[in-house]
């Protein structure tokens, strides 16, 4: 069994809790209908964002040479990073330039793929996520398992207990509102005293050299402003052509994401403010070569709503950590393998390919049908299991057969009809463990037919 | 000119639920087709490809093509399997046959309503029914809207039922949430594939469903065995038998 | 050189050229609607205040503010009491319990106002304070986000942003909660034409 069907099998186990997290993400999906049910042109929109992606991904290069120069001309430091530590290291030399102890973040999944947290405090560096979900499993010492919602796994009694503990909140409280103003008064005084501020970045504008960040909390903003150095993290594939652009993608991505009409803040930063200094680091870190495969390049248009998380029936039964990757869910599982196809082989195989998750996309992302084309890479590369792919193999010499196919179908069916119990439901049939086969007639359709027609 | 109709009863209906194929062959029949049933038939293939071996499943669809591909219309009572022949037959050479047999084989509700553009059926089912949408025919062949997309609702296989006299179709809490079947991820994810067939199964319990009722049997299949398991009173049925004037 | 190996690679490894599509302004055309902009603005947490002009303006904001001590606010109609431009640090505003500041466009579709940093005296007001008044020329309301694009210069300041309701967050099991760590409230006062 693979490492998502095992963890999966764990977090099941708990099955209310696994209703819970069901409903929970339900929840979120429902608001994304009746967010988008009130856009009549959302199709058209989805359309039209998919085609400025490929335009995007077709002049990647022009792009980010043109955000580049309009940045530097805006007073902006534009750094390039090849790969995670590439990325870590320049943050890194950012900080020490100023002497930076006290580090404030934002939500950025590219700093968690880069691993900077870790990078950053074993140097020394004070580093505090502020959005609250973040704040949460960073005190909890947990990985996010949703990429908007990072701690939609905990219950609010967990966040109370741990509150209690790290944030001296009353023993036993669990009302979101009183804890959620304890971490504001705890992370004001983090703003106040930071001396940098990380955020990640939604949208890069080509032609004006500027980032877009967006938040329902205000933290990015809180951060950004009040620390006297700025810095910005971006994958190459952020990039818009122009500012016209984020018309589309502002009006999909929080109605996508948590079905809202737009977040709270939708923030532009195109200059540092005159006592401050601004940074943007443009990382690849496995983009370029993502860009590179064709059946999985349009896995780069990609704008980190978590929708497609929100509806699979598969992570909302799962858990995000099941997937052990940085980004969970559908997207995640076409997105990781291009990293390390051995490790993560199993999961494009989290998948029934029921297709809600490329329905769903803001962007239109063929999410399911890259999860087939995974598969068969992973066959490909001799990465399927040695006893799976022996069966298939097999299969493939059976199916094609007519005589052979009938042999076997009337085998099967007379193995299910006479065999004990016992040697038909054991640990071998996964199918069995917890469903009846089903009950093999005396005449299959053929024979029915064969009778019918004599 | 009369119109050949090759009928394709997938291999787990062949084996397991044959009344499905009875059912799909008298109600092409009854609405004046001639339909003839290739007995060399096996499998689409689909089980090799899902599990990442599509290379392996090449041969069988060859076998498929050369079975069909003399028909004017492949029918099958799967969304998947005809999904797959549409979708997934890209991998081998694109002959005249192979292009012929992608684009003429149906699901039976496309037949039914864009082909034979059936107005009435002769079936009556008093009975509360809950209709599941499989995935592959839903967001595969869009035989619906599906809820994902703003789009005015629409459903083939709704639009089939209601013309079934006495017919009680219910509102799912989840209109269309998979399963869990998804071939063999059945197998390979077991836990999570049960847990999601008794949440579908739930949601239908809850509206006071009698019978199950789907375009594709593999989800039945499995839903089925869930329930037979846990020795509940729902039953399932393929939409064709209902469509073909069954009775409990 | 990082800059050099990841534009070469991305110039062996893109796709063939893709034009980009024309962007409908999906807009009827009629007058922008305040009562769709009103319930918006509702639904993101905030408040609709209607018909204030310059002679009301400081005892509207009393009336809704009256514990509000620190006032703080580049707009010389409001009366004030931080001054804005002798601040030691940002970080003195932390203090501030309200501020107000104009915005440039209201958007119908989703409640949002366009405010830049020459709106907000520093740029970190709007944040930090804890609520916040925007005040709005009526006719200066669009329809959606494609026509507040097209009249905004995004550059035109160093910082902009749409705000569209209070700072709020929905991390602990989905309960939302308003006041994250932004102002606790948010009050779009239409102005009197």
């Amino acid at each position: 069994m693979n490492e998502h069907a095992q963890k999966a099998a764990e977090f099941i186990r708990d099955e209310s809790r696994t209703d819970w997290h069901d409903e929970a993400l339900w929840f979120v999906r429902t608001k994304r209908d009746k967010a988008s049910h009130g856009i009549p042109e959302w199709e058209e929109l989805r359309e039209l964002a998919s085609q400025v992606k490929d335009n995007v991904l077709s002049n990647l290069d022009q792009y980010l040479e043109q955000f580049e120069s309009r940045a530097v001309q805006n007073g902006v430091h534009v750094h390039w990073a090849a790969d995670a530590e590439a990325h870590n290291r320049i943050v890194y030399s950012i900080l020490e330039k100023h002497q930076v102890q006290r580090l404030v973040k934002s939500k950025s999944m590219l700093t968690e793929e880069c691993h900077l947290n870790e990078y950053l405090i074993e140097r020394g560096v004070e580093v505090v996520d502020t959005d609250l979900g973040e704040r949460i499993i960073q005190l909890k010492e947990e990985p996010p398992s949703h990429i908007v919602m990072p701690a939609i796994h905990l219950k609010k009694e967990e966040v109370g207990e741990l509150f209690h503990e790290k944030l001296h909140t009353k023993k036993g409280a669990t009302d979101p509102k009183y804890l959620t103003e304890a971490a504001r008064q705890h992370l004001r005084q983090k703003f106040l005293a930071a001396q940098a501020a990380i955020t990640g970045v939604n949208f890069a504008i080509a032609e004006t050299g500027g980032v877009v960040v967006c938040t329902n909390e205000g933290n990015a903003d809180m951060g950004v402003h009040l620390a006297p150095v700025q810095i910005h993290c971006m994958g190459i594939e952020k990039i818009l052509p122009r500012a016209e652009h984020l018309g589309i993608f502002t009006r999909l991505l929080a109605r996508s994401a948590t079905g809202q009409p737009i977040t709270i803040y939708t923030s532009h930063y195109h200059r540092p403010r005159p006592d401050g200094e601004m940074h943007i680091v443009i990382v690849d870190n496995g983009r370029t070569a993502q860009l590179g495969r064709e059946d999985f390049r349009n896995s780069l248009k990609c704008i980190r709503c978590g929708a497609c998380m929100n509806t699979c029936p598969i992570y909302r039964r799962s858990g995000g950590h099941s997937y052990g990757s940085t980004v969970p869910g559908p997207i995640g599982s076409i997105l990781t393998p291009g990293i390390d196809l051995k490790k993560y082989s199993g999961l494009p195989f989290a998948s029934t390919l029921c297709g809600s998750c490329s329905d769903v996309c803001p962007v239109k992302i063929n999410i399911h049908e890259q999860l087939y084309r995974w598969r068969q890479v992973i066959t490909q590369e001799g990465h399927l299991p040695p006893a799976k792919r022996q069966s298939m193999k097999w299969a493939g010499r059976v199916l094609p057969s007519t005589s052979w196919y009938n042999f076997f179908g009337k085998l099967v069916s007379w193995a299910i009809r006479r065999f004990p119990r016992p040697f038909l439901y054991n640990r071998f049939n996964e199918w069995g463990k917890e469903r009846e086969l089903p009950q093999p007639p005396r005449q299959s359709f053929k024979e029915w037919h064969r009778q019918r027609e004599a | 000119m009369p119109v050949k109709i090759g009928l394709f009863i997938p291999c787990y209906i062949d084996q397991f639920y044959p009344q499905v194929g009875i059912a799909t062959l008298e109600l092409l029949e009854k609405l004046g087709c001639r339909v003839e049933y290739p007995a060399g038939q096996t499998c689409c293939g689909q089980p090799m490809a899902n599990t990442g071996c599509e290379q392996d499943a090449t041969t069988t669809y060859q076998h498929f093509v050369q079975l069909f591909h003399a028909f004017d219309y492949v029918v099958a009572p799967s969304g998947s399997c005809v999904y797959h022949v549409r979708k997934h037959y890209d991998i081998i050479e694109q002959t005249e046959e192979v292009k012929r047999v992608r684009k003429n084989t149906l699901d039976l509700a496309e037949f039914l309503l864009d082909v034979l553009q059936v107005k009435r059926l002769e079936a009556r089912f008093p009975h509360k029914v809950g209709l599941h949408q499989s995935c592959h025919g839903l967001r595969g062949l869009r035989l619906g809207s599906g809820s994902e997309r703003i789009l005015e609702p629409s459903s083939k296989l709704n639009t089939l039922l209601r013309m079934v006299a006495g017919i009680e179709l219910v509102e799912l809490t989840r209109a269309d949430e998979c399963c869990g079947f998804g071939g063999t991820f059945a197998i390979n994810e077991p836990a999570i594939s049960v847990k999601m067939g008794k949440d579908r199964i739930a949601d239908h319990e809850r509206q006071g469903v009698e019978v199950l009722t789907a375009g594709d049997m593999s989800c039945l299949m499995h839903l089925e065995g869930i329930i037979r398991r846990q020795r509940k009173t729902i039953q399932v049925k393929h939409i064709a038998e209902i469509l073909n004037g069954a009775s409990l | 050189m990082s800059r050099n190996s990841i534009l070469a690679a991305i110039q062996k490894n893109k796709p063939a050229e893709k034009p980009l599509p024309a962007i409908p302004s999906f807009a009827n055309g009629k007058a922008a609607p305040i009562d769709i902009f009103t319930s918006m603005v509702e639904v993101g947490g905030g408040q609709v205040i209607r018909d204030t002009n310059s002679h009301n303006l400081n005892t509207t904001i009393k009336k809704l503010f009256p514990e509000a001590k620190r006032i703080a606010s580049p707009l010389p109609a409001v009366e004030r009491n931080v001054d804005l431009d002798q601040l030691p640090s940002p970080g003195e505003l932390e203090s501030v319990d309200l501020a107000v500041v104009r915005g440039q466009i209201g958007v119908a579709e989703n409640g949002a106002v366009w405010v830049t940093e020459e709106n907000c005296g520093h740029r970190v007001l709007p944040f930090i304070t804890q609520h916040l008044i925007i005040l709005l020329n009526p006719s200066d309301i669009v329809h959606n986000m494609h026509e507040a694009y097209e009249r905004i210069q995004v550059d035109a300041t160093g910082f902009g942003l749409f705000i569209a309701g209070p700072s709020k967050t929905a991390d602990i099991e989905q309960s939302l909660v308003i006041g994250a760590q932004g102002a606790r409230s948010l009050t779009v006062v239409l102005e009197a034409v």
